[in-house]
Formats: C-alpha cells, structure tokens, sequence
C-alpha cells in the first residue's frame, strides 16, 4: 500500500512533471522531466518518504533517440525499507542535468563517473573532473558510438 | 592535468604521494596528501587504475559468457559476485531455481563472506604490525577455500554460480572438509579476539580513529559492515530477502562508534554469523535425487563409450565439474532448457542433446530475457552489490551497471583522514575493505 503512495503523492504533487510511472519486475519506477529533478529529490528526502539514501546513480546511451542520455537514479529509504528509480531523459546537444552533490555527498563521485564514462554534465557539481579514464583521455568510452577495440595508451605500445 | 590539490595547496605544505603502488594501497589507489608535518592538510584520491571497462565489455558478452568477468570484481569473494548477477538475469527471465541449488549458493556465499572479512582483517591487521593474526587469518581462509575449491575447481575465479543454478554438485565429500573449516575457523577467531581486542597498539591505531557519524554514512551511501558500525542494522540479507535467508536465523551485529576498531568489531562478529549460517545449510541441504554419485565416467571416456556400447545403456558422467550429469542435473539446475546448458550425456550422445547445445552457445540464440530493466542486490563482502542491468531483448544486455560498495566507501576516505596523521590512513583504509578490482570495474 505504502507503495503505491510514494508514486500518487509524486503525482499529485508534481502533475506537469511526471511523465510515467510503473514498476516493472516490482522495482518502483518513475520518469520526470529533468527540471524538475532537485525539487521531486528535495521532496522524497523529507518525510513521510524519507529517501535519504542515493543508493546508485547511471546513465544509459540510448543514440537514435531524440533524447540520447537516460538518467537512472536509485534511491532508498531505510526508515520505510523502500527503493525507488527515478529516470529522466537528456538531449545529446544539452546534456546537463542539476547536481545531487548538494543531497548527497556520494553524488560526488558518481556524477564524475558518468561524465567520465557518457560526457554528461552536471550543473552545480564542485570538482567536475574525470574519475577513472586520465585527463588525456578522449571522449567517453561507455557511449555505444565509442568502438569496443579503441586503445589511448599513454605510452606508444610495441609493435 | 594538475589535479585539484596541486591547485589549491598551500605553497609552504608538503604534496607527497600515496600509491598507486604502495604496500597498504591493496591493489592500486594514489592518495595525494598536503601535509603540514605528519598531519594531513589535505587529500585527493585518484582511482582508475585497474578499470579495464568491465560494463563495456558485458554490453558485447552475451549473458552466459559474461559470468566470468564478475569473478574479478570483488575477486576475494567472487561466489558472491556470481550470485547477484545471476539473480539479476533471473529476475528478468523469472525463473526459479530448485532448493538444492539455492541451498548451495546461500552455503557458497557465506562461505565467500568470511573469506572476504578474514582478508580484509588480515591485512589490517598485518598494516597495524600484527602478523601474527595475519597468517592464522590466511590459514583459516586456505581451509575455506579448500572447500570451495573442491566443488568449484577454483579457488578465486570460480564461475560457479550458473543462470539457473550452480554448475555442478557439491563434491561427494563436503560435508567433513566444511565442517573442518568451520572449527578452524572459529579457533582463528578466537585466538585473533585474544590477541587484538585489548591489545594496546591494535587499539590505539583504530580507536577513535577514522570515526564516521551515522548521518555521514548515510550521505556517502554506505552499505555493509562499514554502515553497520556506525549503528545502522541495515543488511540486504534482512532488509529485501533474497535466496530464502529470511528462513534462516542469524544476528546483525552492529557497532556504536563508527570508528576503525568498530569496523574491525562488525566483521569479526559477522563472520560468526556466517558460521551459524554455514551450519544451518548443512542442516538443510535437500538429498540429491540421485544421492552424489563417486564414479561415471570422464566427458572423452563418455564419448567413446557412446560409440561402442550399446546406446540403450545409461551412460553416468561424474557429477563434479567434468559436467552436470544427467542424474543431477535436475537437483542443481532449472528444469527449462532455453537457459541452462543441457545434461553432456545427451550432449555428447544424442544428435537432440548436440542441436540444443549449439542453440545454446551460438551468437543471436542463447539466453534472451525480455525486454526491462531490473536493479537487485545481495549483500556483498562490504556491502550491498547491485546489478541493474537493462535488457533490449536480445542476447546479450543493452547496459549492465554494478553498485560497487567500495566506491561509496572510499569516496568518503579524503573527509575521514583529513587533519589525521599519515600513520592513519593505513588502518582506516585497511578496515574499509576497498577491493580495486569492484571499485574500478
């Protein structure tokens, strides 16, 4: 029951923001608009929903689609033992979206893996840097566009 | 590429750096320090040395194939790794898998978790000066490897947990070498209670040192025994069920102060835990149907004898890694021949059991969940590892991304160090268990 809840209360709360909501093989879904992504966070920390863990954040490629980047967030609530997924879309031309860094402080480094791994960038993020390619490296290796095969090594390799 | 403290630091303060390859940095993270002496000004931590792509990589593996990969993310309890990825694929195709088989994962996992808290304490302790505690760890941990070596064929890449089950029967006999193990085990803990809960220098390198509040923990995502040290009794074991532990009985235990010692605390009463489970899934192990068969015959003496015996007779392969035979391949695995390999009897006999087979292995057939997407977790060695892996369909996944605990973890090590000395950066990274090989994936 208390479900459901989470999902209408956002609903009701938020009507021009909700795009979807579902919960496939169980896992609460919801899609947003990315405006609305700081407000719809600050709400779902505060009780009665008490979300105050960022359990995971991704991102998925989805090139073709008119919005190419799809935001995945996971939060939990450990006084309601609950999770919940949050998506939204982003175009390949503005492929920014707000910083949790502000929520939570694992945001941190998350939101730098996914700009290291997808170019997505993150508005209000302190140390927006990459996080586990080198500062030489070119483009962004978990884009599908990106070949599986292609090396940057630092050091020329042997022939 | 100056980093963010070549930037900032205070031209009078010393940069020194930590790694990548240092003895304490348990694989290869560099920490840079601005020191002001001994004490820490400030840090920065770069990780990325052993990444080697593995969510690229899994995106062009179908999702047989892509088992072993799992095996070197957390590569001190890869069972565990096995495990969640393969509920994961699971719950997208929704098949369920038979007790024998879920008793053995849920065995095989907490066989895997003490392994990963001996490992992690080990080195801590030996990075404290306690060398001591350090080899008998090591020796408690070579008698549970010896058991999983056994039914597994490998010590550390085991792919052992299969979609669907688990790739063969436990070996015939399992239950005297676990039983071995388990008072081994439980000799270890009590001498390495004995020889650090009150020992001065053990204590004056964790107590009070590397501390984290219950409201930090929850802000960098902790998870595990780190989590739990602060006082926090989350565990995915208890919190979301998964293999049937909510039939079983054990504790969480949890820490007060969030600090090293309570860490190190967490994990030796958990590995106690584990041993009740351990215990129990011996108590609860389903006969095999067949009951373990000692004898059959090798895959090639099969083949042969399929040639010149007469095909009407039942041929037994030996049921411990040289194939699931037949006769308990039921007990072990789905009973759905879309997503397990079949029996190798039928295999390397029958012309049905070989077109099966190749259906099985060949590119665009195999294994094809459904379109979704799905996020599970299990409690990994240091927290909850999670698998959300989205699926278009086809064989193999679209996007397979891994929550890895140690991530969240060491995000929060530049806070816990800062204006600490440098001799504590080696227990409070010792006692978080950061595992390169998950974190950097």
């Amino acid at each position: 029951m208390a479900e459901k809840t989470t999902l209408e209360a956002l609903k009701q709360k938020f009507p021009e923001y909700v795009v979807e909501m579902s919960a496939p093989f169980g896992d609460e879904t919801v899609v947003i608009r990315k405006e609305a992504l700081l407000e719809i966070v600050a709400f779902l920390r505060k009780p009665p929903f008490d979300f105050q863990m960022l359990l995971d954040l991704t991102c998925v490629d989805h090139p073709g689609r008119s919005d190419r980047f799809e935001m995945v967030y996971h939060l939990f609530s450990l006084a309601s033992n609950r999770r919940l997924r949050i998506k939204l879309s982003l175009p390949e031309q503005a492929a920014v979206v707000g910083s949790l860094v502000r929520f939570w402080k694992n945001a941190n480094w998350l939101e730098r893996e996914v700009f290291d791994m997808f170019g997505v960038r993150f508005e209000g993020h302190p140390d927006l840097r990459r996080l586990f390619m080198n500062d030489a490296f070119e483009g962004h290796p978990l884009r599908k566009d990106y070949p599986l095969r292609k090396r940057q090594p630092l050091i020329p390799l042997r022939k | 590429m100056s980093s963010r403290i070549q930037r900032e630091a205070r031209p009078e303060s010393l940069l020194l750096n930590m790694g990548p390859s240092h003895p304490a940095m348990h694989g290869a993270v560099r920490i840079m320090l601005e020191l002001d002496g001994e004490r820490i000004l400030n840090s920065e931590i770069e990780v990325g040395y052993l990444h080697r792509g593995f969510e690229k990589t899994c995106e062009n593996r179908t999702y047989f194939s892509l088992l072993p990969y799992t095996d070197r993310l957390n590569y001190v309890s890869p069972l565990i790794n096995n495990a969640g990825y393969v509920m994961a694929v699971e719950k997208l195709l929704g098949i369920a898998v038979p007790e024998r088989a879920r008793v053995i994962r849920v065995l095989m996992s907490e066989l895997s978790r003490i392994s990963d808290h001996l490992t992690c304490l080990a080195a801590m302790a030996m990075e404290c000066g306690a060398f001591t505690v350090f080899l008998y760890k090591i020796k408690a941990r070579e008698f549970l490897w010896d058991v999983i070596e056994a039914t597994t064929g490998a010590r550390m890449t085991t792919s052992y947990i299969r979609i669907g089950g688990v790739r063969a029967d436990l070996h015939p006999d399992y239950e005297p070498a676990v039983q071995k193990a388990l008072a081994e085990t439980r000799k270890v803990l009590k001498d390495v209670h004995g020889l650090l809960d009150k020992n001065k220098i053990f204590l004056n390198r964790t107590r009070d040192i590397g501390v984290m509040t219950q409201d930090g923990a929850i802000s960098y995502g902790w998870t595990g025994p780190a989590l739990r040290s602060t006082g926090i009794a989350y565990d995915v074991r208890k919190a979301h069920p998964y293999l049937g532990y909510d039939r079983l009985a054990f504790d969480i235990p949890t820490g007060e102060r969030g600090d090293n010692f309570d860490r190190y605390m967490v994990r030796m009463r958990e590995m106690e835990q584990s041993l009740r489970i351990v215990e129990q899934c011996l108590a609860q192990m389903p006969r095999s149907g067949a009951g373990v068969m000692a004898g059959g015959l090798e895959p090639a003496e099969a083949i042969r004898a399929s040639r010149t015996r007469n095909p009407a007779q039942p041929i037994k392969l030996s049921p411990n890694l040289e194939g699931s035979g037949k006769a308990v391949h039921k007990d072990i695995l789905a009973d759905d021949q879309r997503f397990v390999i079949p029996p190798k009897e039928e295999t390397y006999t029958s012309i049905e059991g070989l077109i099966s087979h190749f259906k099985f292995f060949m590119k665009g057939h195999g294994i094809q969940p459904p379109k979704g997407e799905v996020y599970v977790s299990v409690e990994g060695g240091n927290g909850e590892l999670g698998y959300y892996i989205v699926s278009d369909g086809t064989d193999r996944p679209y996007r397979l991304h891994l929550r890895a605990p140690c991530l969240h973890l060491l995000a929060s090590l530049e806070e816990l160090i800062k204006g600490r000395m440098v001799a504590d950066i080696i227990p409070t990274f010792g006692s978080m268990n950061i595992i390169l090989g998950e974190l950097d994936r």
